[in-house]
């Protein structure tokens, strides 16, 4: 039976405003989203550019970048000029202009100077928190994947694993604080009152004391490096199990041992995925504020780790500043008024451009990788 | 042929078994073999006698047993969870290498496998070559580049590769690469050399060159070949084991085999009318 009325429908056909509203609903939620992004950075990009950018070669804040951090001090000279000066500079200043009266000063904790202290931190934690992660998490992947036989016990194993990444950062903290800062063993010649156990060493007069490593740059790295292992073993494992089976299958065949196998048909050709992955977690370190806030960080410090170092592992117990933690005191400890600003804003700005320079750095890094290392 | 000694034979712990005495002259004795693979037993007490420097084919069906035969040869069963031997051994020049004083290790460097995929390292030409020496801890670089070509040669594939040795092995074709595999496998002096399927993925005039390369070989070396193809059988091989739902049918000369089979069974499916 032809009927026309069946073969090209006219007119919007059932269900069509509906689908018009469900499209219309899902994008505008999407965009609203990438609308928040924009302000964000926006805000972001405009309060802090004017901080560590300049227009002046080689228009970037150098200072801001390379100085220590100081109080900032706020004065009106006899003729009226307001002045912003650096603690350091303010002295100087008080030298250079002896007698004269200075007018209503005001002084703002963590605002002058540079950051330099923090981004030093801040790449220290994150150098050493990787190399431990990646040691450690390497070790543990090589072992469930290559050694470990699948069996309930392994399972539960890799679930425990898995679940250690969902733990939230402050809880890591208080582990740190209370494993590497307060019990953790050293070798000394001298234990405190508050350790927990005094072993005595076969050499005289030494002894391996738990008494912790106080706040310092080792505790830290520990500490992040137990965040970020989950993330490190199961990406690892999971590089090691993409290799194919027939590199492994070739070794053996050829009288390999299992080690040898590992370390020369295995472990090479999933180092690319297992270092991407890592590069990926060096982007979690670098941002995290709570597993350092009581392991590692302070607010202020005069001085950079490596200064006034009686041996070179003296910089393992030393404390440091953090980017993160330095955004944190600087939003949080002090007021917020026009001369703060620049420290605020600044600090998250150059914060925000490590960390994208490192997550677009570990993408380059795996497409490179990836384009070599085919099979 | 000093280069490599042939380890399972010198090592200092090697079993009972004499080398004043005669060889036996099977390379490879399989006794009474039955395995299990979990609870299913996929060999049921196969025995078979396989002749040194000359080549024994493994045909039948899919799932018929044979390359897990030929992988038992060299253990790398041992590799895969739930697999064990439930009765009967293996003697391979007259050591059984099930016993415990047996490195797996060893007995891998003296029985090789090409695999049926072709699996090269990811590296150049060269060091594919050279991976196995260089794992036996050999260091000289002269004594490597000289044995690195003559297994090129050995492998027909010198005159192909010898201007780009430092190449990546994947830039060959499927069979360069199956028979740089060979190279490889034959760098280390096996005495044995299980190839499991070596062709089944090659156009025929690239498996027609590895067939003349077993041929050629097999003066030096026991092959054996699992193969799914009844004619490259026929074309290689001088014995031919005839295997079904795990059990060894028939076991022969190929030229018999092919020509006037004892079994009904073997008949069918050599002529195609099964399997």
């Amino acid at each position: 039976m032809f009927n026309p009325e069946n073969l090209i429908r006219k007119g919007p056909p059932k269900g069509y405003f509906k689908d018009v509203l469900v499209r219309g609903l899902l994008g505008g939620i999407t965009y609203l989203m990438v609308l928040i992004a924009v302000l964000l950075f926006a805000k972001i990009i405009v309060d802090g550019a004017p901080a560590i950018f300049t227009s002046k070669f080689p228009f970037v804040d150098v200072e801001f970048l390379t100085a220590k951090n100081e109080t900032l001090h706020v004065f009106d000279d006899a003729k009226g000029t307001r002045h912003q000066l650096p603690a350091s500079k303010y002295s100087e200043y008080l030298n250079a202009h002896p007698g004269q009266e200075i007018y209503n000063e005001q002084t703002f904790s963590y605002s002058g100077g540079g950051i330099a202290g923090p981004i030093v931190g801040t790449a220290l934690l994150t150098c050493g928190s990787i190399i431990l992660a990646l040691f450690f998490g390497v070790c543990a992947a090589i072992y469930l994947a290559e050694y470990a036989k699948q069996s309930p016990f392994i399972h539960a194993v890799q679930l425990a694993i898995l679940n250690l990444a969902g733990i939230p950062s402050i809880v890591f903290g208080l582990f740190g604080f209370s494993v590497f800062v307060l019990a953790a063993p050293v070798i000394t010649a001298s234990p405190i009152d508050r350790s927990l156990l005094v072993l005595p060493l076969l050499i005289e007069g030494w002894a391996l004391s738990f008494q912790g490593w106080n706040s310092s740059l080792m505790a830290g790295c520990a500490t992040l490096a137990c965040m970020i292992l989950p993330v490190v073993i199961t990406a690892s494992e999971e590089s090691l199990r993409a290799v194919p089976q027939g590199f492994r299958d070739a070794s053996l065949a050829m009288g390999g041992t299992r080690w040898q196998t590992i370390r020369k048909c295995v472990l090479p050709f999933s180092l690319p995925g297992i270092l991407t992955s890592s590069l990926l977690a060096i982007t979690r370190v670098a941002g995290e504020t709570a597993p350092i806030m009581f392991t590692a960080a302070v607010a202020a410090k005069d001085d950079f780790p490596w200064e006034g170092l009686t041996n070179p592992f003296g910089i393992l117990s030393s404390q440091v500043q953090a980017l993160p933690y330095h955004i944190y005191t600087l939003a949080a400890r002090i007021p917020s008024s026009e001369y703060t600003q620049r420290a605020q804003f600044g600090s998250v700005l150059v914060f925000l451009i490590l960390v994208a320079v490192l997550s677009f750095g570990s993408m380059i890094l795996r497409a490179k990788m990836r384009k070599k290392l085919k099979w | 042929m000093n280069a490599t000694t042939n380890s399972m034979q010198e090592s200092p712990e090697k079993p009972a078994a004499s080398t004043s005495q005669a060889r036996s002259k099977s390379a490879v004795q399989i006794q009474n073999l039955s395995f299990s693979y979990g609870s299913t037993e996929t060999l049921k007490n196969i025995t078979l006698h396989l002749d040194r420097n000359a080549v024994t084919a493994f045909i039948g069906p899919s799932g018929c047993g044979k390359s897990t035969l030929l992988r038992c040869i060299n253990r790398m069963n041992d590799e895969i969870i739930g697999t064990r031997i439930t009765a009967g051994k293996i003697i391979v020049e007259d050591i059984d290498i099930h016993d415990p004083s047996v490195d797996v290790v060893k007995l891998r460097r003296d029985v090789g496998m090409v695999f049926q995929k072709s699996n090269p390292f990811p590296r150049s030409i060269f060091e594919n070559v050279a991976f196995g020496l260089r794992m036996r801890g050999i260091r000289n670089k002269a004594v490597i580049e000289q044995s690195v070509e003559e297994s090129l040669r050995a492998a027909a594939l010198w005159d192909e590769v010898k201007d780009r040795l430092n190449e990546s092995a994947l830039g060959l074709s499927g069979g360069q690469q199956q028979r740089l595999c060979i190279a490889r496998t034959i760098a280390v002096k096996p005495l044995v050399v299980l190839m499991d399927e070596p062709c089944s993925a090659l156009d025929p005039i690239a498996t027609a060159k590895v067939e003349e390369l077993i041929w050629s070989l097999k003066k030096d070396y026991t092959f054996v070949v699992v193969t799914h193809n009844m004619h490259q059988a026929s074309r290689v091989s001088e014995k031919t084991a005839f295997f079904y739902m795990g059990e060894m049918i028939e076991f022969g000369e190929t030229t018999k085999m092919f020509t006037n089979p004892a079994v009904k069974r073997t008949e069918d499916y050599i002529s195609g009318r099964f399997g």
